[in-house]
């Protein structure tokens, strides 16, 4: 098997594995004030020292989550709720385009159901929001902005935002910045106290680590509306038990991740960059997608004129290759990138792309599976692509 | 793989018969409600709905095999839906299966899958196929020849069948043996992209609502009115809304539908009864037609309307001499050519006469 989805999610290092099955076989509630309790908890704090060190924010600045989308829904919702209360002038949510469906949905969401204004900013050919189109946005009437959220690295197309730059801007208007950095822990250096940003959300299962957990890292400063209510767990933000042993997983494959981080930027890029060159040797018509420098290095977005993207991905999958197409609705029908629409290409463009992503499991053997398959898979899904055209 | 007994089985069985299988599964709806809709589908009955997606899934993991949900919802809305309106909108019943066997599941997905390497498109219809011969199910009661008698040769050569020799409570005995989940599903009877069965209402909303006369054809009085002549169908009687009865008390049907003048005719059942049967755009089975007269048995419906009769074959249509005159014959329906069981070829219904 050939593994190249670990934008989708990636295996667990062997070390989370087994600090989560550790952490299972202890008792306890974290919150209660026995012994067993106290237990779990010191481990549960200790996780949120140590991912706060990695990742350089206080510990007090860790609410822990279910994963991504929670933390997504938990910023926006969350910091929206709370500076629309105190100022009800403030209701603009500036926001990309290009957004992960956890942040673009409940962007719309909020401007459906309560009252938010939705401004979408420009992006670029490759995705990227100019720091001059989000000054652009707030100069008229900063004290209209709730917040402001552009993700740190696209899950699609792997375009790395000028995260610093956004964030200094929106702080000059004293307006909240939130990203999401999903894709960026363990992949790019992210350091959240130097980054400016108010608001982080972070996954597990992205980087190694346990399904259902994730993080938010939230500035002291920052006022957040919870969106679960109950025992007030973190910082009375979240309400939940806390899920210790995915916790103490999470702790350890950001801890892990982040050590790797400079060299398996390195050594990921490079393979990367072989699988891009090796697929446009056999098929030069593929289109890169996404910016070329500033990129996430594991990711190739790559367009197959002509082709359906779940006729390649079908194909591919037979011959044992994963990778993905993008978006899938509920019921498993593709459905045409809206990154890949907001940076201009048209619907049948932005449902002929395939995203093959590398992570820490990658090795040479991948590329050369690729590499194999994909020229006669484009042909086949070429003749395919032909096939679905309108009626005839 | 609809999500239902019928296509799970058929799958069962091609796997069984050591071929290389993918579960494909149509996503058909653009509609809010559909699984091709943004919405991702919610609460919807009939075919495409993330509940059917999921049934069909299942099926597909319990059987071992890849499943992929292809998204034709444009081509269906184009070739299917499109000409469902337009058919009635111009006074004729369509069949919209026969027509989504037609344009969609033997000519965009075997499209598809041929590009990609297939070599034919199973499905779970009950009909018996071999050597290029169709013929009728095993399972009179749940045979399924007639929607499938409109394919060409050339698609008849790239499909499977493989539940024609049982019946219906033999297929589901078979899905609970194997463990499948659907093997109590209900059947399906609606049409797929109407969600609930309104027909009319479905019409209405596409086409306006166009108040015409129901005009009794022996008398020639307007004795009652209508929303719309697309509402109906030849043969029809409920739903006339016809105040007053006839004179003589009989039940009165709808005869004719004439789409131009607005108006719905209506009679007593003897004069909807047809001796003769014009065919158009004729499709052969095996390419040509046996003779240019031939003796053989028609179906005029779906659902019966079954006589022998005596075909004459000409320029671009047949025409039947019902041995055994039929009512309820509507322009639009298919009128497919049997042999005993074996299907011969079908032609659309353009016209009557007694």
């Amino acid at each position: 098997m050939t593994y190249l989805d670990h934008a989708a999610t990636t295996p667990i290092l062997p070390e989370v594995a087994a600090a989560v099955t550790a952490e299972q076989r202890h008792l306890g509630n974290p919150s209660s004030p026995h012994a067993a309790g106290r237990q779990a908890r010191r481990r549960v704090e200790e996780s949120r020292e140590r991912l706060a060190a990695a990742l350089r924010a206080d510990p007090f600045e860790v609410i822990f989550t279910a994963g991504g989308t929670e933390a997504d829904n938990l910023a926006v919702k969350g910091i929206y709720w709370a500076r629309r209360s105190a100022d009800p002038h403030r209701n603009r949510i500036l926001a990309s385009p290009v957004e992960h469906h956890a942040v673009l949905d409940t962007v719309r969401w909020l401007a459906d159901h309560q009252g938010a204004r939705a401004d979408w900013l420009p992006v670029d050919a490759v995705g990227r929001v100019a720091p001059d189109a989000l000054r652009a946005a707030l100069v008229a009437d900063p004290g209209s902005v709730a917040l402001v959220t552009v993700m740190w690295a696209n899950n699609e197309i792997g375009t790395v935002q000028p995260v610093t730059e956004l964030a200094a801007i929106a702080r000059e208007y004293g307006v909240p910045f939130h990203t999401d950095a999903v894709q960026a822990v363990g992949a790019l250096p992210v350091d959240f106290a130097a980054s400016g940003t108010d608001a982080l959300s972070l996954s597990g299962h992205k980087l190694g680590g346990p399904l259902g957990c994730g993080a938010l890292l939230l500035r002291r400063e920052v006022a957040c509306t919870p969106v679960l209510h109950g025992g007030g767990q973190e910082r009375d933000i979240r309400s939940g038990t806390l899920n210790a042993p995915a916790l103490v997983g999470l702790a350890v494959a950001v801890e892990r991740a982040v050590a790797a981080q400079p060299a398996s930027a390195v050594r990921l890029s490079a393979l990367r960059d072989r699988l891009v060159a090796g697929v446009r040797t056999r098929v030069p018509e593929a289109v890169l997608n996404g910016d070329p420098v500033h990129r996430l290095p594991g990711n190739a977005h790559l367009t197959f004129p002509g082709c359906a993207g779940d006729a390649l991905l079908l194909l591919l999958d037979a011959a044992g290759i994963e990778c993905s197409t993008g978006a899938a609705c509920a019921t498993g029908v593709v459905r045409p990138s809206h990154v890949l629409l907001a940076v201009g290409a048209d619907d049948r463009t932005a449902r002929s792309a395939l995203r093959f992503s590398l992570g820490w499991s990658s090795t040479e053997a991948d590329v050369a599976a690729v590499c194999e398959i994909i020229g006669p898979a484009v042909q086949r899904a070429r003749k395919a692509g032909a096939a679905d055209g309108p009626p005839g | 793989m609809s999500g239902g007994v019928d296509s799970a089985v058929a799958a069962a069985r091609a796997v069984d018969a050591g071929l290389d299988v993918v579960g494909v599964h149509l996503a058909l709806s653009t509609g809010p409600g559909g699984a091709g809709g943004a919405a991702g589908g919610r609460g919807r009955h009939g075919c495409c709905t993330p509940e059917d997606a999921r049934d069909a899934r299942r099926a597909a993991d319990a059987l071992g095999i890849p499943f992929y949900v292809w998204d034709l919802a444009e081509r269906f809305a184009a070739e299917v839906v499109d000409d469902f309106v337009a058919e009635y909108a111009a006074g004729r019943t369509p069949n919209p299966c026969l027509r989504c066997n037609e344009r969609i599941k033997f000519a965009a997905v075997l499209d598809r899958a041929l590009a990609l390497g297939f070599d034919a498109v199973v499905t779970g219809h009950h009909a018996r196929l071999a050597g290029g011969v169709l013929r009728r199910s095993a399972d009179p009661a749940k045979d399924q020849s007639y929607v499938l008698a409109v394919l060409r040769p050339e698609q008849l050569a790239h499909a499977m069948f493989p539940l024609g020799d049982s019946t219906k409570a033999e297929v589901r005995a078979e899905a609970a043996r194997r463990g499948l989940a659907v093997a109590t599903k209900p059947d399906s009877h609606d049409i797929c992209f109407i969600a609930d069965g309104d027909t009319r209402a479905f019409l209405a909303g596409r086409l306006g609502e166009r108040p015409g006369d129901i005009v009794d054809a022996e008398t020639g009085e307007v004795v009652g009115g209508h929303d719309g002549s697309f509402g109906f169908t030849v043969g029809q009687r409920r739903g006339l809304r016809i105040g007053r009865p006839a004179a003589d008390g009989r039940p009165r049907y709808v005869l004719d539908i004439a789409p131009v003048g607005n108006t719905i005719t209506v009679g007593p059942g003897e004069l909807l009864a047809v001796t003769e049967v014009v065919g158009v755009r004729p499709v052969w089975t095996a390419g040509a037609p046996p003779a240019e007269r031939f003796d053989c048995v028609v179906q005029l419906r779906a659902h019966g309307l079954v006589s022998p009769a005596a075909v004459e074959v000409g320029v671009g249509g047949v025409v039947a001499r019902l041995r055994e005159p039929q009512r309820g014959v509507a322009a639009g329906q298919a009128i497919v050519l049997y042999a005993g069981d074996v299907v011969l070829g079908s032609a659309t219904i353009e016209g009557t006469g007694r």
